[in-house]
C-alpha cells in the first residue's frame, strides 16, 4: 500500500493505482470531476493511464454555485 | 417591449450573448429555486465557483443537474483563490469539466484574486499577473476588478477580455458607490475600442443598480447576490432583467442634460394667469 492525499485527507491505496482506479475506489460520480495531480489537471483520457505515485497529492473537483 | 433589433448584442470575446444580465448560481436555497431564477433573469451566461468533491456521503445532487448545458454558457470563476498559482490552477480545473461535458464556457474564466477575505477586495498585482498568465493559456480572462481605472486599464493591456469593476463589495448590496470611477474606466477602456465590453461585477443590491450600471455605458452587469438573498428572489430576477433592459434602452434613447434650472413643460404663452416678475433678472 501507498500513502497519498486526496482532497486535502491521507489515503492508502494499492501500489500501481491509477487515477481511474482511484476514482473508482472512492466511488466518485465522474461526470461533472476534473482531477489534479500534483498540481497539474489530469485529463480525462488520461485517467486510465496515469498511476499515483507514493506521497502525491490530488484534488478531484467540481462545479457548484458561485457568482 | 422595444425591438431587440435596434441594439446589438453583448459580444464577449468568441461568445455572443442575448442577454446583458450575467447570473450568479451561488446562495440560493434551493437548487430549484435557483433553477427558476436563472429562467426569470432571462442570462444566457451563468457563473459557478470549483469546489472539491464531496467523497463521503456524496448526496448524489450535483448543481449541474439543475443546469442545461445546452441553453447557458458556463462562466467559471476563481472564487475563494488568494494568489495567482491557485487561480490559474482553478481556471485550468473549471476548463477541464467544461472541455469534457461539451460546454462552450470551456475557453472562458471570470478572474478573481483576491486580496482580503473581509472585503473581497481583488488583489490588483496578482489579478494582472494571473490575467497573463491564462491568457498566455489560451483563456478568454474576464477580469474583476476594483473601479480603480489603472488597474482596469492594466487589466486590457494584459489581454483580458472584458473588465470588470465591482460597484462596491460582493454581496454587499451597495450599488455602484462611485459613478464618476466607473465613468472613467469606461472612458479608459473604451478609448478607440468603443466595443470593449466593461461589465459591473460585484456589489449589485436592488434593480436601479442594474439600470444606473446600464444608463452609465457599461456593457452588462454580473450580480448573484442581489436576486438570490432577496426576499423573494424568483421577483428579484425578473426585476433585475426589466432593469437590464430599461438602463440599457435609456442609454440608447438619449437622455436629457442635466440643468440648474427649471424649463417648463407646458407652453409658457396663452396663459389665463397672472405671472409673477421673472426672477433673477435684476429687477
Amino acid at each position: 500500500m501507498i500513502s497519498i492525499r486526496v482532497n486535502g485527507e491521507q489515503h492508502d491505496v494499492p501500489r500501481g493505482t491509477t487515477v481511474a482506479d482511484l476514482l473508482s475506489l472512492l466511488q466518485v460520480q465522474t461526470r461533472y470531476c476534473a482531477v489534479e495531480l500534483n498540481r497539474r489537471v489530469v485529463p480525462r483520457e488520461a485517467w486510465s493511464h496515469t498511476g499515483l505515485d507514493p506521497g502525491c497529492e490530488l484534488e478531484i473537483v467540481t462545479l457548484t454555485g458561485g457568482g | 417591449m422595444l425591438h431587440s433589433s435596434s441594439d446589438r448584442p453583448l459580444v464577449l470575446g468568441r461568445h455572443t450573448l442575448k442577454s446583458r444580465l450575467i447570473v450568479g448560481t451561488g446562495k440560493y436555497a434551493t437548487l430549484e429555486l435557483m433553477q427558476q431564477c436563472l429562467v426569470a433573469s432571462g442570462a444566457d451566461v451563468i457563473t459557478v465557483a470549483v469546489r472539491r468533491e464531496r467523497l463521503v456521503d456524496s448526496s448524489g445532487r450535483n448543481i449541474l443537474d439543475f443546469i442545461d448545458l445546452q441553453k447557458y454558457t458556463i462562466l467559471p470563476n476563481t472564487a475563494g483563490c488568494f494568489n495567482v498559482e491557485d487561480a490559474v490552477r482553478v481556471a485550468r480545473l473549471g476548463r477541464e469539466i467544461l472541455r469534457v461535458n461539451e460546454n462552450p464556457g470551456a475557453d472562458w474564466v471570470k478572474l478573481e484574486v483576491l486580496a482580503d477575505t473581509r472585503t473581497l477586495l481583488p488583489d490588483p498585482v496578482a489579478t494582472v499577473e494571473a490575467c497573463k498568465v491564462l491568457v498566455d493559456d489560451g483563456f478568454q480572462v474576464l477580469c474583476y476588478t476594483s473601479d480603480d481605472p489603472i488597474t482596469a486599464r492594466r487589466l486590457k493591456q494584459a489581454g483580458a477580455t472584458s473588465v470588470m469593476p465591482a460597484g462596491s463589495p460582493i454581496g454587499s448590496g451597495q450599488g455602484i458607490l462611485n459613478p464618476n470611477n466607473i465613468r472613467i474606466c469606461l472612458e479608459y477602456l473604451k478609448e478607440n475600442d468603443p466595443d470593449y465590453p466593461v461589465i459591473v461585477d460585484a456589489g449589485v443590491g436592488t434593480a436601479s443598480d442594474v439600470a444606473a450600471a446600464m444608463e452609465l455605458g457599461c456593457d452588462g452587469v454580473l450580480l448573484n447576490t442581489a436576486i438570490a438573498s432577496a426576499s423573494d428572489p424568483l421577483r428579484m430576477a425578473h426585476a433585475m432583467k426589466l432593469a437590464c433592459h430599461a438602463g440599457r434602452d435609456a442609454l440608447l434613447a438619449g437622455r436629457i442634460p442635466k440643468k440648474l434650472y427649471a424649463t417648463a413643460s407646458s407652453p409658457t404663452e396663452g396663459v389665463i394667469s397672472i405671472q409673477p416678475r421673472p426672477s433673477g433678472s435684476g429687477g
